[in-house]
């Protein structure tokens, strides 16, 4: 009988070894003549544990990491097959704080399974979503989903349900399905390991929603610089054609669902819904205004769902379990749970999935364990490259849309990057200014033209000229940018800027508080 | 038959391929960049014709897109990523000690033609920061050091 092993097939563990370390792993087995099995499974997300191999044992799967190539030998020398002592045992991996603290319903198979086997996704209630989609009219599949209480993951947070709704009620020969897979927020990664780590639950999740508007055709708009992730998909893609999960007739009903992935080409604005669509007919990412709604005249001028990668990867649980089921985690209008992403200088940096309401300081200190070099934590950026910096003052706001909102903070997409007081909020809020200028599709004079001029400002006020002619004139340019901006990306990039401004004064020379305002 | 042609053909083979999708350019400057590395300029001709657009048209969408170039890269391309999560964990101090070490600066290849450099705005790995790619493969918890020991192992190789 042959011993499970567990070694990630994530692209940040392997980032880390763990590709070396599987080979090493199945060498030092062969020279050794012991029979092994061994999985490249998805992440459990403790990425600090990272490469985490895990043993299948009597008493679990007993986890060991981080691990290092030179660390094999030893581990074969301490029986670690059969869960034996080693200064990197972990114990149980299902009793580790981090991961029994959590709720995790849309990762709940990663990092357990192998993301490709489509055994192990059906053995783990797998397309038991979409076995219940199949029996149920369109109109109550989206009833199912309007009453989970989803709103859109990528950060717009719009409720899927009303979105869906929209394109069943908009008559069409043809609409569309696109998964928005262009995860371009820095600090962001959840979208990334579910494609990586369960890209069964995101095409089951497209078709639901497929079947749900009556859309034959998919869209999977990737960015390019996910590669482990393309492969992972198209892999699943060809599994579920050959398993009639895709295709003409999905397991018999008769209707049709085809999915196809689409690469990104670098460009961050391609994450707007509109610039994707243009990106996807094959034209320059340009935003487009609004009327029309995508769920009236999108993808092709037809009738196009587009949703967020975390967002369609939440349906399967809510057609398999309810909308009820799924509605009565989280607190206020945020229901369900967001796999929040602790990144930057953080002690235990990962995913944490949990229902809506803990506050940012529990997150930051409970499950990350405090800043990664040991000094003070002095700002948090929530929410990508468009959210605002939070000091250390509003902590203990609760991870909800609306107390975010209250804050004139964001939760976006649930990226959190940890800064140490070392960090210069000046030169960040520069860096965020710059990268505007660099991403800007320049449709809208203000995004365009702004950032360049905000970046330039800004370099006046770090290097000390004119600052309380200069401060003044910089707001009021953030203003013209809040105001003026075509998309979130011009719209939002003041959050970053005047959020440091505004808490930081000190990083940009500003000692006297009235120059501030 | 001379370097041009076979160029050409390769180009035409992927405009072939890939011109019946629906908003097929994207697909297939991603084919010929794979099969080349960079998308000439005399290709433009070629997709122009192929997707019945304007020479104009593709160009403009070539020169939008970050990812896309229009010069050889060198032999392999090394990204850097610059966002927040990198930064706070010395993605700054990184990213000088790389262009020093190559002697070049980001959208620029060594003399050698060894390594082009690139910046790029998240790899997903913000985790693991700071984090960089190295053609398909990429590195996390990157020090000066380690990135020294990976650079040789890379010229060895090559």
């Amino acid at each position: 009988m042959s011993i499970t092993v567990y070694v990630p097939c994530d692209s940040s563990a392997v980032s880390l070894g763990a590709d070396r370390i599987a080979a090493a792993i199945t060498l030092e087995a062969q020279s050794r003549g012991i029979a092994i099995n061994l999985i490249r499974n998805g992440s459990r997300g403790l990425y600090w544990l990272e490469p985490l191999v895990e043993v299948v044992t009597e008493a679990g799967r007993i986890a060991y990491g981080p691990v290092q190539v030179s660390d094999v030998v030893a581990l074969f020398d301490a029986d670690f097959l059969h869960g034996g002592q080693h200064e990197l045992a972990l114990g149980a991996i299902e009793d580790l704080a981090y991961l029994k603290k959590q709720q995790r319903l849309t990762f709940a198979r990663i990092g357990k399974t192998d993301p490709i086997s489509l055994d192990d996704y059906l053995t783990n209630d797998g397309y038991r979503g979409l076995s219940n989609a199949l029996k149920q009219s369109q109109a109550d599949i989206v009833k199912a989903v309007t009453d989970s209480g989803l709103r859109g993951r990528g950060g717009a947070a719009f409720p899927t349900g009303i979105k869906w709704n929209t394109v069943l009620n908009t008559p069409s020969e043809q609409k569309y399905i696109i998964c928005n897979a262009d995860e371009g927020d820095s600090g962001t990664f959840s979208d990334r390991m579910v494609m990586e780590g369960d890209p069964f639950v995101l095409i089951e999740g497209m078709t639901i929603a497929g079947l749900a508007v009556g859309a034959n055709q998919g869209y999977i708009y990737l960015r390019v610089e996910y590669p482990h992730a393309h492969i992972a998909l198209n892999a699943a893609i060809e599994k579920a054609y050959l398993a009639g999960y895709l295709g003409d007739d999905i397991q018999g009903s008769g209707k049709a669902f085809h999915l196809e992935v689409r690469l990104g080409a670098g460009a961050y604005i391609c994450g707007e819904e509109t610039s994707l669509m243009e990106s996807l007919e094959g034209k320059r990412g340009l935003v487009r205004f609004k009327p029309p709604l995508p769920a009236i005249s999108g993808l092709f001028g037809q009738p196009t769902v587009v949703n967020n990668v975390i967002s369609l990867a939440s349906v399967p649980i809510i057609l398999d379990k309810g909308g009820d089921y799924y509605r009565d985690f989280g607190m206020g209008r945020s229901r369900g749970t967001l796999p929040l992403q602790l990144a930057g200088n953080i002690k235990h940096a990962g995913l944490v999935e949990l229902a809506f309401g803990l506050t940012l300081r529990e997150l930051l200190y409970d499950f990350g364990g405090g800043s990664a070099s040991g000094r003070p934590i002095k700002a948090v950026q929530v929410g990508g490259p468009l959210g605002a910096y939070l000091p250390e003052s509003q902590f203990d706001t609760p991870l909800d849309y609306e107390a975010f909102a209250a804050n004139w903070t964001v939760l976006g997409h649930g990226g959190v990057v940890v800064f140490d007081d070392t960090a210069d909020m000046a030169a960040l809020a520069r860096y965020n200014m710059e990268f505007c200028a660099i991403e800007s599709c320049g449709k809208c004079t203000p995004c365009r033209i702004g950032s360049t001029r905000g970046t330039e400002v800004i370099d006046e006020i770090i290097n000390g000229h004119e600052i309380s002619k200069n401060i003044p004139l910089l707001r009021d340019l953030c203003n013209t940018l809040l105001n003026g901006s075509l998309c979130a990306l011009g719209g939002m990039t003041p959050y970053p800027v005047l959020s440091a401004l505004n808490h930081f004064p000190e990083d940009f020379g500003v000692t006297d508080t009235t120059n501030a305002v | 038959m001379t370097e041009s042609n076979s160029i050409q053909e390769t180009v035409q083979a992927v405009i072939t391929t890939l011109k019946d999708k629906p908003g097929a350019l994207l697909p297939i400057l991603h084919g010929i960049q794979d099969a080349l590395g960079y998308i000439p300029a005399d290709s433009v001709p070629a997709i122009a014709q192929g997707l019945h657009l304007s020479r104009a048209e593709v160009h403009g969408v070539i020169s939008f897109y970050h990812y896309f170039r229009d010069t050889p890269p060198g032999k392999q391309t090394i990204h850097i990523c610059r966002a927040e999560s990198c930064q706070a964990m010395g993605g700054k101090q990184l990213e000088q000690h790389v262009k020093d070490q190559l002697g070049i600066d980001y959208h620029e290849t060594t003399a050698d033609g060894q390594f082009s450099l690139e910046p790029v705005y998240c790899l997903g790995n913000c985790a693991c920061s700071p984090a960089m790619q190295i053609g398909e493969d990429i590195y996390g918890r990157v020090s000066a050091q380690s990135f020294d020991a990976i650079i040789n192992e890379k010229k060895e190789l090559a």
